[in-house]
């Protein structure tokens, strides 16, 4: 089966995608980081940088003086202290200051998660455009609005689920309906049954029951191998979904059948035996086709081609989410 | 029936684990693939000795969760592929399709019952 709808696909889709890649180009760092940070002076101890980390869980601090940031701390420059018995020390001894990686408020987090990867460091302080720390942010605090705006838009996506049936009753005609078309190619059995596939997922997704689903899907798996096995160039399926019937349409251009009537007998198949082989050809199909369908037509002439029309109607029961048989 | 016990009765092989917790009411064994969307049942073990991606498209349609390859007939990659993709469970037996179905029917999984009888005008 060809995807001829691309179209529609892309526009079935391509929502989610974009709105990440949204996400990730324009959320902004001042959304992100953890503000009202927690600093530390030069002249404290690296014994009240201790307390501080251990105190609030956190692994490192920027240092500020007169409300300006001359430095950054970590837990790194704590276990050097330690190293050195040197707690007393003022943090000024032990923190780095030159070369500071900072964040701004207003870039997006892609820019800051592209300095965290190329200078590999835990932590950045943020600051404002006047230069003035307003924040603090880790990859963590990335990850996590990032894992928030997608669960936001997975829920988005999933209230979305019932819309197709809203999407129907709004629109107003005398008939509406939906109707999926699919090509099918002669001999290729590696594709056989992708067309019945999505017609089910088609009928699910707009409210149909699993029995009602599975019937259709049954009868146009049939004349999807029937296609595929008997035809000379192939053919296509019409499925038109209206909401008190459905009919499927199996068409192909040849070589056509010669007795209708034969062909219908349960047991009779023309099938060759590598066909057979893989399954097929046990001379069912259209029984198989007119035990599912309310009514079935075959029309065939030879050197014309051949045209199955399959038509299920929908009985109440058959809409909605009735328990199966 | 659970997976877990037609392992045990069949003695197969887990290929595809199934993607939700399976509890079977009834089987078909069958290599025609249209005589087994004739059976078609909810919760049906699908057992075949075709293992070409067929049977698992065949699984599909029949909403069988789960199929039993039988006669140690490994199956292709891109039937695997397909049944991981559908999520359907398959599994691998060493007996042939008589006697895994026997086996089966032993430890208490029991076919789908009587059909009508079709015959044929000429």
């Amino acid at each position: 089966m060809r995807r001829q709808f691309a179209l529609f696909a892309l526009m079935g889709r391509g929502g989610a995608l974009t709105k990440i890649h949204e996400l990730i180009r324009e959320m902004k760092v001042s959304r992100v980081m953890t503000p009202n940070v927690l600093t530390l002076t030069p002249g404290a101890s690296m014994k009240e940088l201790k307390e501080l980390l251990r105190e609030h869980r956190i692994s490192g601090a920027p240092v500020v003086e007169d409300d300006e940031l001359v430095g950054v701390v970590s837990i790194e420059d704590l276990i050097h202290a330690l190293e050195n018995i040197d707690l007393d020390s003022p943090i000024r001894e032990y923190m780095t200051c030159e070369d500071l990686i900072t964040a701004h408020a207003q870039e997006p987090v892609m820019e800051a998660l592209r300095r965290f990867e190329t200078f590999n460091v835990g932590r950045m302080p943020v600051l404002d455009a006047r230069g003035k720390l307003v924040g603090i942010i880790t990859r963590g605090d990335i990850t996590m609005a990032l894992l928030r705006a997608l669960q936001d838009l997975y829920s988005e996506a999933e209230s979305m689920q019932d819309r197709p049936q809203q999407f129907f009753e709004a629109l107003e005609s005398d008939n509406t309906s939906l109707q999926l078309r699919y090509s099918v190619e002669q001999g290729n059995f590696s594709d056989g049954g992708e067309a019945s596939a999505s017609v089910k997922r088609a009928l699910l997704r707009i409210g149909a029951s699993p029995k009602l689903a599975r019937r259709v899907a049954i009868a146009t798996y049939e004349a999807e191998m029937n296609l595929i096995i008997h035809t000379t160039h192939g053919g296509f399926i019409l499925a038109d979904i209206q909401p008190s019937e459905i009919t499927v349409v199996a068409q192909d251009s040849g070589p056509g059948i010669p007795d209708v009537e034969l062909a219908r007998q349960p047991g009779y198949s023309t099938a060759t035996p590598e066909v057979r082989e893989m399954g097929f050809g046990a001379g069912m199909g259209l029984v198989n086709v007119d035990r599912c369908t309310d009514d079935m037509s075959l029309w065939s002439a030879i050197g014309v081609g051949t045209r199955l029309q399959m038509v299920f109607k929908v009985s109440p029961e058959e809409i909605g989410n009735e328990t199966d048989d | 029936m659970n997976l877990k016990e037609v392992i045990e009765a069949t003695e197969a092989e887990m290929l595809v684990e199934p993607a939700f917790t399976v509890d079977l009411e009834a089987a078909c064994a069958s290599d025609l693939m249209s005589d087994v969307l004739v059976f078609t049942k909810p919760n049906m073990l699908l057992v075949t000795g075709l293992t070409n991606p067929q049977a698992i498209r065949t699984a599909d349609m029949a909403e069988a969760p789960a199929v039993l390859f039988v006669r140690g007939k490994y199956p292709p990659p891109e039937t695997l592929a397909l049944a991981e993709e559908m999520g359907i469970a398959v599994m691998l037996s060493p007996y042939t399709m008589f006697e895994s179905a026997g086996l089966l029917f032993e430890a208490g999984l029991k076919g789908i019952g009587k059909l009508p009888i079709l015959r044929q005008s000429r």
